[in-house]
């Protein structure tokens, strides 16, 4: 562990001061994180904190208006979600990361579809992606007994799961999960987060982006707390506990005046 | 369905929850499956009402024919149904595109190869324009190619009448074309040979002068089988085939996931345009003029034999082997009550009845695959 700590010192993906504005709106006014090897970095707010924005960012579907991006140290302009993906940055959107009509091996291979054959006769080999698809599903422990039945037919913490197995098949240094829990149930979100924590051990940096505390504080190494377009801070697990982190996102003492009329269930 | 039979049975925990997947269930997956049961239909009750010439080999023909240049479109227009578009301007572009043609040929004294040539880049261009509208608007395709399907239609009386100094009927295409090689892949029959040795060795009918009765089939059927073929072959086993699929489905996490989404929709609306451009060719050459009401709401039957096949409405979903059948129950319910006593205006009776069954039936697919509740 000592000996990874030290090799990951280096950040897998850093943001500086990243500014983003649509029209005269300013969505993130410099905002600035990084991801380590092997942690999971937990992106906190509220709604309009940024979050999603900052997310687009960092996976090629808009470009920044300032502020510069580093993939391993050097300085990246991502054009199109394709360069992001092909520089190792796999991102997975709440719901929008299947198809439903479309089988599980499609979606699977999605956008990489490997391919047998000469020019221009050159076809999908589905014999393998069959297969390779049955193999990671079974290594996440989600039984897909027909790698031809249609997503819809997976339930919503499968298919983030299969989701998130496509990304790390497809080589993913960084995997940004937005909001993977929100719409699941408790044993779907376990399921997920359990995965997410098996992923990290495997090696690769994870940002989750949320905002249920507890979710984050289930696996995240490091939090970095949005609140309108700035960053409020970053901190270790050890140095803040879960009531501070659900103050600070939420912005202040409003809600905890309300938490406390709620009986603290917020 | 073989592959899972490979893999050791230890190797994957069953869920007492889930259902064995039934023959039924993997068929019912077969977007083309409502077609084929919808052709069964209809084969069935012509057997019983329409006067037995119907199943004989020119009257197989005599159905094949229309069948196939609907098919052509259908084919085209189920593959940009299922990338999620509609274009409702193919048939006014059978027109243009037979104007541009006959332009080429009769005013501009080109040769055939060179009209044909310009014609199917003519289209194709226009069907990218299409597209490119579509996905820089972000309008509705079915409100652009609506506007198109006007533009186009008018354009080609405009154009005609330029053509032929007021008349909307262009005239003296057959001369221009002549009797070349090129024409025989547009026009006439196929496989003449091989029917004429069929009724040498008496398998099929013939006069008593011992030609057949029926010379060959009509070309336009064999690239209407052809075109099926390929575009079966794009769909389901290739790249392309999965990017056209994903963008119909949800074009957004299709672009997420890295797939080049205005590009498969511009080549989509390409595509359905070259397909009018061949229909307009192939249908030019045989009648040896030109109109201005070529094609004449074929954008509709169009898209009906493809929700026939089973492309659903709102894309990602549908197969071109289904608009194929689609084609031919069409073909076979316009020509088919000739045959029987029905008048034959029951026609579009028909049609619209199957048009709202076959909706139906592929909504309620939808949800048995997709595991909606």
């Amino acid at each position: 562990m000592a000996d990874m700590k030290s090799h990951s010192a280096a950040a897998i993906i850093e943001a500086k001061d990243i500014v983003k504005h649509y029209g005269s709106v300013i969505a993130l006014s410099g905002i600035s994180m990084k991801v380590l090897q092997g942690e999971v970095l937990c992106l906190l707010g509220d709604n309009g904190a940024g979050k999603s924005t900052l997310i687009k960012t960092l996976s090629g579907v808009v470009k920044p208006s300032g502020g510069e991006l580093l993939v391993d140290g050097k300085p990246v302009t991502f054009s199109s979600p394709r360069d992001a993906l092909d520089a190792g940055i796999a991102t997975v959107y709440q719901d929008l990361a299947m198809i439903p009509l479309m089988s599980v091996t499609r979606n699977f291979f999605m956008g990489r579809e490997p391919r047998k054959g000469i020019p221009p006769f050159r076809y999908i080999d589905f014999k393998h992606c069959d297969a390779v698809t049955r193999e990671e599903m079974h290594k996440i422990g989600i039984d897909v007994r027909d790698p031809n039945q249609a997503v819809g037919t997976l339930s919503g913490g499968e298919r983030q799961c299969v989701a998130i197995a496509r990304a790390v098949y497809f080589g993913a240094k960084v995997l940004i999960l937005d909001e993977p829990t929100s719409a699941l149930g408790v044993a779907q979100t376990s399921m997920v987060l359990k995965y997410i924590n098996h992923v990290q051990q495997n090696g690769l940096g994870v940002i989750f982006i949320t905002h249920n505390v507890r979710h984050a504080f289930a696996v995240g190494n490091r939090f970095t707390i949005l609140n309108r377009g700035k960053t409020l801070g970053t901190y270790a697990k050890s140095e803040i506990s879960i009531d501070e982190l659900q103050n600070m996102m939420a912005g202040g003492k409003e809600l905890q005046a309300l938490s406390n009329e709620l009986g603290g269930t917020i | 369905m073989t592959e899972i039979s490979k893999i050791p049975a230890t190797s994957i925990k069953s869920d007492e929850r889930m259902k064995k997947v039934s023959v039924l269930t993997s068929l019912m997956r077969r977007p083309e499956l409502g077609a084929v049961a919808g052709l069964l239909m209809v084969v069935t009750f012509f057997f019983f009402t329409a006067d037995t010439s119907m199943f004989s080999l020119s009257g197989l023909m005599t159905i094949l024919a229309p069948a196939s240049q609907l098919g052509i479109l259908a084919i085209a227009a189920s593959m940009l149904m299922i990338g999620g578009e509609f274009d409702l301007s193919i048939g006014s572009m059978v027109a243009f595109a037979g104007l541009t043609f006959g332009g080429l040929l009769v005013n501009f004294g080109q040769p055939l190869w060179i009209a044909i040539l310009f014609t199917l880049l003519f289209a194709a261009m226009l069907g990218a324009v299409n597209g490119q509208i579509v996905i820089r608007t972000r309008l509705p395709s079915f409100i652009v190619t609506l506007a198109f399907l006007f533009i186009l239609r008018g354009l080609t009386l405009v154009g005609l009448k330029w053509a032929t100094g007021g008349s909307t009927q262009l005239r003296g295409i057959s001369e221009a074309v002549g009797d070349t090689s090129i024409a025989s892949l547009f026009s006439g029959l196929a496989f003449q040979g091989f029917f004429a040795w069929l009724a040498e060795n008496d398998l099929i009918e013939k006069f008593d002068n011992g030609i057949p009765k029926v010379a060959g089939v009509p070309v336009s059927v064999v690239w209407f089988v052809g075109l099926a073929g390929v575009a079966t072959w794009v769909l389901l086993r290739t790249r392309v085939g999965n990017w056209i699929f994903a963008v119909g489905g949800d074009a957004n996490a299709a672009r997420n996931s890295g797939v080049p989404v205005d590009r498969v929709k511009t080549g989509l609306f390409a595509l359905t345009a070259c397909a009018a451009a061949l229909v307009a060719i192939i249908t030019v050459v045989d009648a040896g003029s030109t109109d201005a009401r070529r094609g004449f709401q074929k954008e509709f039957e169009a898209i009906i034999a493809a929700v026939i096949g089973g492309s659903l409405l709102t894309g990602g979903y549908g197969s071109a082997i289904g608009a194929f059948f689609g084609a031919i129950i069409f073909g076979l319910v316009s020509i088919g009550l000739t045959y029987t006593k029905f008048d034959s205006d029951w026609f579009q009776v028909f049609l619209g009845s199957m048009l709202l069954l076959a909706v139906l039936f592929n909504n309620f697919i939808r949800r048995k695959v997709t595991g909606e509740r």
